[in-house]
């Protein structure tokens, strides 16, 4: 099963070596790592994707919250907004593919970024499934480069991941 | 005040009284401040024996232990110890120099990624960047090393912060909103976990080194409803070793009662142990008919780690067992108990008596003699499982060894570390003469300090429990560990060092040698020269279950019951 995971975090340096170091020694099978700030000041959310049984998803969010700068660890699992950003550049022979490769864009919503001569670069967003199709969707015209930034996601609604408010202690 | 003397400052006001440390030049303004302060500071001969002191002066009272070290090589040389104290849970603080931050990242002289390095053998770690944040650091340093699961924490400060202007308040609020460890266990739980044990049959108590501070309600929970407890490797003593109602250890060297038990009981209370591989063998044939296991423990990444829980109860082991007496009955557990006595009057932990020496006997004869009055430590091997066989622990904190890790030599600098944290007290040493040999250079801090540390080492002439592998599953090749044809004259050595030194290899004069260790004041090594080719039994194969326990040597006698 795969699993979008986030993760607040206090950025820290140093912070997303312990979060990239812990998955590795712990040997969860990672596909993808998001990070970046939010608008607080000092605290950063991660977005990772993990694949594996309800297990092992419990031990990598009981794994990652022993760590001091986690915050908040939550599986969405709930009704939730996914998106990847990927840049693709895909090599045109000629004219005809050309206009093949701009249908297909369309049909994607991908946008074009860079066109040359015997290239294009396409810019998409979009969940995961639909970035994996777009990219086997172009591979037969030549994909030159395929950079995807890992997915992110966010619960709909009202809930949110923040920092609790009191000392449980 | 530069920031030097802000962190001794900071120290003392978290009550630290005791260093472990080496010094070296990014250490050196620490070291320096130290000459003016009332902290007193242990000068070790190597920085792994430096943080092992610290985790034996945690273990033995109960408050964080402190080492020292400089950067490089001196703060690469804690990496083990670090280990040892996280698998264990010890509160540790490990402070490092490193060299100052316009030099970090550029190969500078001893200078190593320390902060990288230690993170995964720690719980958490931090480099000062600024002098100011010397107190607050120091401050959530300690409470991590000592609340929730306990473990080592590992401060790095730069030279230059040593040597800045410290301008900042001691008067300082720990801010860590990622860190809430949970001490109170939830009620709903608490109130299955004992209707459960109310139903149950066949119950076994199992206590880990989890439940150190939890002793006196384990031992009322146990006689309040007449449950069997099994202490683990780190936590004998948590439930008295004399008590009837103790079985022993379990696990690959555990005793056949604590296995069986274990294996045939239909509930199992587990507090403050993480299930541990040595204890469980191969998990899948792990306690089979337990169809309720109660899980209690502090960390929730512990629970169902391993073991399939069926009631999860996260929680300080001291609350959570003191919640559990309150509301706990008297079971009538006699069919129960009469199978259990069975396999304890029947298969005690015992040896053959043979013309030589043997490590059982002696470490026998020195409980004997002790009456258990003693910290024990010990190094890794058969003398370790010995000593946990043969020396009754009555008392929490009374025998510190490396569970965890199985680190050989800790044994010298835990009896140096546990000796200065319990002055007054009696500590031994049972030791290997292959672990002894990994950090004896601590002769010199013992001697220094004259502390009341009896070693005894047991010297079979071998890596005894590597030999013993090799006798039962490789065809008895013993590759590479013959030691007596390079051993030093152990009694030799210790008088090189100025310290008393015996030999005994007479097998009558044991009782008698005994006495002498034990009347000499101050520092003793005594070499007791054993049975080469012992073995320690009862045994579980690695990777076996209960059933597979080999309860004695097979090359003496017929394995089974
Ligand atoms: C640092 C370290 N290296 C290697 C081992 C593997 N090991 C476990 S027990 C053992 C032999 C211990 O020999 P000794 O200390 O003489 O004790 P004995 O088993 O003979 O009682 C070894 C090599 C270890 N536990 N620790």
């Amino acid at each position: 099963m795969r699993h979008l995971v986030s993760v607040l975090v206090q950025d820290n340096p140093g912070v997303l070596q312990r979060i990239a170091g812990l998955i590795a020694r712990r040997g969860f099978n990672i596909e993808s790592l998001a990070v970046g700030r939010t608008h607080q000041p000092g605290l950063s959310r991660i977005s990772l994707v993990v694949s594996g049984d309800d297990a092992v998803l419990e031990q990598v969010e009981k794994q990652l919250n022993r760590l001091i700068e986690v915050i908040k660890v939550t599986d969405h699992s709930e009704p939730h907004v996914e998106r990847e950003l990927a840049l693709v550049k895909v090599s045109i022979a000629g004219m005809e593919e050309r206009l093949e490769v701009k249908d297909i864009a369309e049909a994607f919503r991908a946008r074009i970024v860079d066109v040359a001569k015997k290239s294009i670069i396409f810019e998409l967003t979009g969940d995961s499934t639909k970035v994996n199709n777009f990219v086997e969707a172009m591979r037969p015209y030549g994909l030159l480069e395929v950079m995807r930034t890992g997915a992110v996601g966010m619960s709909r609604g009202e809930q949110v991941l923040k920092v609790r408010e009191k000392k449980a202690v | 005040m530069n920031g030097a003397a802000a962190i001794l400052k900071a120290l003392e006001m978290q009550g630290v009284d005791t260093i472990f440390g080496h010094p070296g030049g990014t250490i050196m303004p620490t070291y320096d401040a130290l000459y003016d302060s009332p902290i007193r500071h242990i000068l070790v001969r190597h920085e792994q024996a430096g943080v092992h002191a610290a985790t034996a002066y945690a273990r033995a009272s109960g408050r964080v232990g402190v080492c020292m070290a400089t950067s490089g090589p001196g703060a690469l040389n804690l990496v083990t110890g670090l280990q040892d104290a996280l698998m264990d849970s010890t509160p540790v603080v490990a402070l490092t120099g490193n060299v100052p931050q316009h030099l970090i990242g550029t190969d500078a002289f001893q200078e190593a990624d320390v902060v990288g390095i230690t993170q995964p053998v720690t719980k958490h770690n931090f480099q000062v960047r600024n002098v100011n944040d010397i107190p607050r650091v120091i401050a959530e340093a300690f409470y991590i090393a000592s609340t929730g699961r306990p473990g080592p924490v590992l401060i790095d400060f730069p030279k230059d912060v040593q040597q800045a202007e410290f301008t900042g308040s001691f008067d300082v609020e720990i801010d860590l909103p990622g860190y809430k460890p949970t001490y109170k266990g939830h009620p709903r739980q608490i109130e299955r976990a004992l209707e459960a044990l109310q139903k149950a049959e066949k119950p076994v108590l199992m206590v880990g080194g989890g439940a150190l501070n939890a002793a006196p309600e384990i031992v009322a929970l146990a006689e309040k409803t007449g449950i069997p407890v099994i202490p683990t490797l780190m936590g004998l003593g948590v439930f008295p070793g004399t008590h009837p109602q103790c079985l022993g250890m379990p696990g690959m060297h555990g005793s056949v009662a604590a296995n069986r038990a274990i294996h045939h009981a239909d509930t199992i209370l587990a507090i403050g142990l993480r299930f541990d591989d040595r204890v469980t063998g191969k998990v899948s044939r792990f306690a089979p008919h337990a169809h309720t296991i109660i899980h209690v423990d502090i960390d929730p990444a512990e629970i169902g780690k391993l073991v399939k829980t069926t009631i999860p109860v996260v929680g300080d082991a001291k609350w959570v067992a003191a919640e559990l007496v309150k509301g706990a009955q008297k079971l009538n557990l006699s069919k129960w108990w009469a199978q259990l006595e069975d396999w304890k009057t029947k298969h005690p932990f015992a040896w053959k008596p043979k013309p030589h020496l043997q490590s059982q006997e002696v470490i026998q004869a020195f409980w004997e003699a002790t009456q258990g009055k003693a910290v024990v430590t010990s190094g890794v091997g058969q003398h370790q499982m010995f000593a946990a066989q043969f020396y009754k622990f009555d008392a929490p904190r009374s025998w510190i060894n490396s569970g965890g890790l199985g680190t050989m030599g800790v044994g010298l600098p835990f009896a140096i570390g546990a000796a200065l944290a319990r002055p007054g007290e009696l500590v031994i040493d049972f030791d290997g003469d292959g672990s002894f040999q990994m950090t004896l250079q601590e002769l010199a801090t013992l001697k220094k300090h004259n502390l009341n540390v009896k070693i005894v080492i047991l010297n079979n002439g071998f890596l005894g429990m590597v030999r013993q592998w090799q006798d039962l599953f490789h065809a008895k090749r013993y590759s590479e560990v013959y030691l007596a044809d390079s051993n030093p004259d152990f009694a030799k050595l210790a008088e090189a060092y100025g310290i008393r030194g015996i030999t005994l290899t007479d097998k009558a004069k044991l009782h008698e040698t005994v006495k002498e260790v034990l009347a000499h004041p101050g520092p003793v090594l005594l070499e007791a020269r054993v049975y080469h080719e012992e073995g320690v039994f009862p045994m579980i194969p690695s990777g076996g279950a209960a059933e597979d326990m080999i309860i004695e040597n097979p090359r003496e006698t017929v394995a089974g019951d």
